[in-house]
């Protein structure tokens, strides 16, 4: 196996109040993230899961355990930027992540800081806003521009950069529908057609579905890390834990509570679709 | 019935005058009948923001009507005052509103701007922490120290305390996890049906609306396009799709499954719908 992008090893976290207990955030995490995994981590509010996202390039370091990115240490400071070129992060509110009045400025923003050269920084930039998809906008001002085009022009910062991974924390849970669907499949192509390794927060079940591995928080813990298909089979499991499933897996579990024979396996509209046309036009066993 | 609150011919430009002149809404006519439960469905940008932000006089028509009880609302400064105590809106992420030090204060701060007597006010912020599932202990805690879910739950009630005919609600599960969302989809449901008020939830979530609503109402480029029971609105999903909406998993499982020759209703959208048909359809396969 390669080395790990992003490995924790009994990751341990609790904020430093300055009075009363300190609640543990995180208790004990092991995880490794290969490259070019696209990753989807579940949790209700209060699971620890933005603050695990946020251990994965030193926004947070831990209180006990070790974090390594690329083999290094998180808490290395002088590797700091090291870490922080491998691993960009997205955050929800696109609002709080522009900081220039031009889209392309913006995007700049990133390699200006790094010192690359001017033609090099012209370079990825327009590179970044043709990935997300957003030339047409390179002179636009952010503020004008829909939720999800200014959620891609943050993805293009971060791209700017040249990652090997990125990690969205609820990057859609602002954006209306067409806007979410514009950020998803951004991503996905990211993890396709460029090999970057995607960690994707959210409570959606859909987006969570779109994924390739399914990690679930609990309680600081992680309570499920396997393929979205098998980790959504486990519907009661999850309801306990506070989340869905998405509606096409609903849709077959409740057949099933009804005495149906269906598999739980759809993730997809269409999956569902199939499975229920084999049910319904498939012809009795009995009765003939 | 008689409207509760209405729109007649209802313009509005932004920036009227200047360059950046924008139509926002153009002559739309919106109803709503007393305890009604209706949902505004529409894209960033379509206008139903706009259109919410009238019904409580927060902007003033361009041109056209906002009528409520029949008197428009603009009619005298009294009638508008009254009517912002009548017509609660609740913002996005109410949350970042709150100000008061503990969670009772903030909660009474509207019906003590009624100029209701102390022992009114008092029964108003129980009450309402009770209809949005407020522990009584946490009403003297201060309002930043509770979690994301809970904090918009005490914006709410804050709204919900001036006791309003109609209750406003500028997508009010943005964020949360599925079990948030399903507490505050619950806690309007309740106020819904105990106080017999109209909700106009404005809401991305093709699902969450049909689950809720009695009525669907469509706004696109500033206009309505669509408007009716879920079911008929549903009916229209290659337009809705056009308009950047879409329709819900269940609506598109079974528009799948009709488009694969199998015999199954059309106007499917909830998942207990879905599995009454389906349970209907493999009923009459063994009858065959």
């Amino acid at each position: 196996m390669s080395q790990a992008i992003i490995q924790t090893e009994n990751l341990t976290f609790h904020y430093a109040f300055e009075e009363g207990e300190a609640p543990t955030v995180l208790d004990g995490v092991s995880l490794s993230v290969q490259p070019g995994e696209f990753v989807a981590v579940l949790g209700h509010n209060g699971s620890g899961k933005s603050t695990l996202a946020k251990h994965f390039n030193a926004i947070l370091l831990p209180s006990g355990g070790k974090v390594y990115v690329d083999g290094i240490d998180t808490c290395d400071e002088e590797k700091l930027l090291d870490v922080r070129r491998q691993v960009g992060m997205v955050f929800q509110n696109p609002d709080n992540q522009i900081v220039a009045s031009v889209v392309e400025e913006d995007v700049a923003f990133g390699p200006e800081n790094l010192g690359a050269p001017s033609e090099e920084i012209r370079e990825r930039v327009d590179s970044a806003l043709a990935t997300v998809r957003m030339s047409e906008y390179a002179r636009h001002a952010p503020h004008l521009l829909s939720g999800g085009q200014k959620q891609r022009v943050a993805i293009a910062g971060v791209l700017a950069m040249r990652p090997r991974c990125i990690v969205l924390d609820e990057p859609t849970a602002m954006l209306d529908p067409v806007g979410r669907k514009e950020v998803i499949d951004t991503v996905r192509r990211l993890n396709r057609e460029q090999n970057i390794t995607v960690v994707l927060i959210t409570h959606h079940m859909d987006e969570a579905a779109q994924a390739d591995r399914l990690i679930v928080m609990h309680d600081g813990h992680i309570v499920a890390d396997d393929s979205p298909a098998l980790v959504f089979q486990n519907v009661d499991g999850l309801r306990s834990l506070g989340l869905e499933v998405p509606e096409p897996v609903a849709l077959l579990y409740e057949l099933r509570q009804a005495g149906v024979d269906v598999p739980l396996t759809a993730l997809t509209v269409d999956e569902c679709a199939g499975i229920l046309k084999e049910l319904l036009c498939t012809a009795p066993q009995t009765g003939i | 019935m008689e409207a509760i609150i209405e729109t007649k011919e209802l313009t509005h430009l932004y920036s009227a005058g200047t360059p950046f002149e924008h139509t926002a809404l153009h002559t739309v006519d919106f109803s709503a009948a007393p305890g009604e439960y209706v949902a505004v469905i529409g894209r960033t940008g379509s206008g139903k923001s706009t259109l919410i932000q009238h019904l409580n006089g927060l902007l003033k028509p361009t041109s056209g009507q906002v009528l409520f009880g029949g008197t428009d609302i603009w009619e005298s400064k009294e009638r508008t005052r009254q009517v912002r105590c009548q017509v609660g809106l609740v913002f996005q992420y109410p949350e970042y509103q709150l100000f008061e030090e503990t969670v009772y204060q903030d909660i009474a701060f509207g019906p003590k701007n009624m100029g209701l007597d102390a022992d009114e006010v008092d029964r108003r912020v129980k009450q309402s922490a009770r209809f949005v599932g407020l522990e009584p202990g946490v009403l003297e805690k201060s309002p930043f120290d509770l979690s994301g879910g809970q904090k918009r739950r005490v914006a709410i009630a804050g709204v919900i305390a001036m006791e309003p005919q109609v209750l406003v609600l500028d997508e009010p599960t943005a964020g949360l996890d599925p079990s948030g969302s399903a507490r505050i989809l619950d806690n309007i449901r309740t106020y819904h049906q105990e106080k017999k008020a109209c909700i106009i939830l404005v809401s991305h979530s093709m699902e969450e609306v049909a689950r809720e609503a009695e009525r669907l109402v469509v706004i696109h480029q500033g206009t309505i396009p669509f408007s009716g029971p879920p079911g008929s609105v549903f009916a229209h999903g290659d337009e809705l799709e056009a308009m950047g909406l879409g329709v819900p998993a269940m609506t598109r499982v079974f528009a799948r499954l009709r488009s694969m020759g199998v015999d199954v209703p059309a106007s499917v959208y909830t998942i207990p719908q879905a599995r009454e048909a389906i349970l209907a359809a493999l009923h009459r396969r063994e009858e065959r």
